[in-house]
């Protein structure tokens, strides 16, 4: 897993609730046996209409936005539990996920992938939609290690949660199988017990 | 201070606890199928971790297997390597795999209970979110992503840090023609779809005591479309009855001695849950939802909610529908029973009984997929495929099939389809698809009328049903 530390960068607005983990990556893609090229299907049917022809309307094709964090509406990645879904996001060239509410076994797999789900409240949520969709350029600056998010040239501020096992394992690049093996002893004997 | 269900049963998981972070629960029974195994499968090989306790997983092919012809080769080449790798996978590992054509394939959530594989006071995790089917049992049972299903190939354990506690209490009598399906929608139609994020669920009351287990399995099935992890139900006597003489159940005195154990699981009278919802079963309708998430659920003759929000409009706009209309009278195109949620026997009993001497609508396709094999030899045997196929309905064979469209059942850009599955999001079921969720008599009675129907009103229920 890649290191994550500090991140600055413009963000694209996807102002839309609940966007459930079928929209993210449709289900006719998780045929792949690896996890390469989700990224080029990453909200698909959002990006180009069933003769693949551009969806104008559509942030993520939007020329005025660009950049390494996603900010969507309230309970991002509900529904399935396809991994995928994360695999498309840091594919496609996402680093943060913003918003008001995650849901859990998208926001395990996010962490899993180097991939930040940083939640903030509904009311800065609203802030910084209405800031990024006016000035596109707006600079995002997101910091692990103080778990602060900042937008530039503002008084804008806010402190984000995140389990403190998790932000380890983001800043020093760890996953938890390697967490696990070292627990082996303890397993066995857990067994052994039963 | 009791404790609850959730809490029994997990705190006989804990390995360890890091401090101030999650702790390592350990994982009784995983379950893995081909679509989000392969990844999972080569991360161990590239790392050469080998699989901690392969025995302890079963592999079962659903996704994206074919309903028609399962004894050809699989024609789409991608589904058809996918299936070939968890064949081989499993092979190389020695895990038990039930592919295609084994007398015990299914989609996972209907043959591991039926199998006797599921059971109370376990763990068990699927990398697939409907995993929460397996709490009917009393079970913590939860879906997971792919690198979760290596860490548990890994070491039979995950990283976790312990969800709070919910509990929906339904009290009361249903009303004749309520099935477990409209408990669920009805539920999540009150609470949203985000009321159970961070909970893990347990339903209460004698609406829950009541059911069968399949009923039960139907309403933990739906537990991630509100949010929670899981949900789970309490062991009892039903639960019992169904697990006893199972293939992969404890037999003998192992099964009474398990038995002894499971019934100290249910939770203490004086535990406490972090957030409680009651609700009252006469209350409960019929359901069907009319947008593009589970919680847009109303009464069957209900109008859609008037309700100004971009996501709401964006919702009605995918699926052509107007605040103020009603779902009575839509034509439908497709009606689709099946799914993980409601394929297994009680359903197709259920919609056998609504068919049996009427005709499918001529402009309704039907397709009545079951769950597992094991469901598709019961239709056969109880006689029911004779009154599916006399009514014009299309008898598939086991697997996923329409509920996600990875395989050839798709439902057509634009077009309707009533669903006993789980999921009306936008494609779904196919791209541009329009997927209005509801009960298998719901979904049996709108293939017959060509329309949604109030079955309360076109059927004498009670008469006909009970």
């Amino acid at each position: 897993m890649e290191k994550f530390t500090t991140l600055q960068s413009t963000a694209i607005p996807l102002d839309i609730e609940n966007i459930d983990t079928d929209q993210i990556i449709p289900a006719r893609f998780l045929k792949a046996t690896d996890k390469q090229g989700f990224g080029e299907n990453a909200f698909r049917d959002w990006r180009f209409d069933k003769s693949g022809n551009i969806n104008k309307e559509f942030a993520l094709n939007n020329p005025k936005y660009s950049g390494s964090i996603l900010v969507s509406g309230n309970n991002f990645g509900c529904g399935s539990s396809r991994e995928h879904a994360a695999w498309a996001l840091t594919g496609y060239g996402f680093k943060v996920v913003i918003s008001s509410f995650f849901a859990d076994i998208f926001k395990g797999n996010a962490l899993n992938n180097g991939l930040l789900p940083l939640q903030v409240s509904k009311a800065f949520l609203k802030e910084l939609f209405s800031l990024i969709k006016t000035h596109p350029e707006t600079k995002l600056i997101v910091d692990l290690k103080a778990q602060t998010l900042t937008i530039k040239n503002t008084d804008l501020k806010t402190h984000f949660d995140i389990d403190p096992y998790k932000k380890t394992c983001m800043i020093n690049g760890y996953d938890d199988i390697d967490y696990l093996l070292s627990k082996k002893e303890a397993i066995k004997a857990f067994e052994m017990a039963r | 201070m009791g404790k609850t269900l959730f809490d029994k049963v997990w705190d006989a998981h804990v390995v360890d606890s890091i401090e101030n972070g999650p702790q390592v629960l350990y994982i009784d029974k995983h379950l893995i199928h081909e679509v989000t195994s392969p990844q999972a499968f080569n991360e161990l090989e590239e790392r050469n971790i080998p699989i901690f306790r392969p025995n302890q997983i079963v592999a079962t092919a659903d996704h994206n297997t074919p309903t028609q012809n399962q004894h050809l080769p699989v024609k789409d080449a991608l589904s058809r390597n996918q299936l070939k790798q968890l064949a081989n996978n499993c092979k190389k590992n020695n895990i038990t795999l039930y592919g295609l054509g084994h007398k015990y394939n299914g989609i996972v959530h209907v043959m591991a209970p039926e199998l006797g594989i599921t059971q109370p006071g376990m763990t068990m995790v699927c990398g697939d979110s409907h995993t929460s089917t397996h709490g009917a049992f009393g079970a913590i049972a939860f879906g997971i992503g792919t690198s979760q299903v290596a860490q548990v190939f890994a070491s039979q354990c995950l990283l976790l840090s312990k969800p709070k506690s919910l509990r929906v209490t339904v009290n009361g009598s249903l009303k004749p023609g309520v099935l477990p399906k409209d408990v669920i929608l009805y539920i999540i139609s009150k609470i949203g779809t985000n009321a159970g994020t961070g909970y893990f669920c347990e339903y209460a009351g004698n609406v829950f005591e009541n059911m069968s287990m399949e009923g039960r399995m139907t309403v933990c099935n739906m537990s991630i479309e509100m949010g929670a992890r899981g949900g789970m139900i309490a062991p009892d006597d039903t639960t019992f009855a169904y697990i006893k003489n199972r293939e992969f159940a404890p037999k003998g005195n192992d099964f009474e001695n398990k038995v002894a154990y499971w019934k100290t699981l249910p939770t203490d009278t004086d535990a406490v849950f972090d957030k409680e919802y009651e609700f009252d079963a006469t209350d409960i309708e019929p359901m069907v939802t009319y947008g593009t998430n589970p919680g847009m659920g109303i009464k069957i003759n209900a109008p859609i909610p008037n309700i100004s929000d971009a996501s709401f409009e964006k919702s009605l706009k995918y699926m052509d529908f107007k605040k103020g209309d009603y779902m009575l009278d839509k034509a439908i195109n497709y009606v689709f029973i099946g799914s993980c949620t409601n394929s297994r026997i009680e359903d197709f009993r259920v919609a056998a009984k609504y068919i049996k001497g009427k005709q499918k609508a001529p402009n309704v396709t039907a397709w009545l997929v079951p769950g597992s094999k094991q469901v598709e030899t019961q239709i056969e045997n109880e006689g029911l495929k004779t009154i599916f196929e006399n009514a014009g309905f299309e008898l598939r064979q086991p697997g996923c099939s329409a509920c996600l469209a990875m395989n050839d059942d798709k439902i057509p850009e634009g077009e309707y389809c009533v669903s006993t599955s789980n999921r009306n999001f936008e494609g779904r079921q196919g791209q541009g698809a329009r997927t209005i969720l509801a009960s298998p008599l719901v979904a049996a009675a709108t293939a017959v009328e060509g329309k949604i129907v109030d079955i309360t009103k076109t059927f004498n229920l009670e008469k006909e049903l009970i």
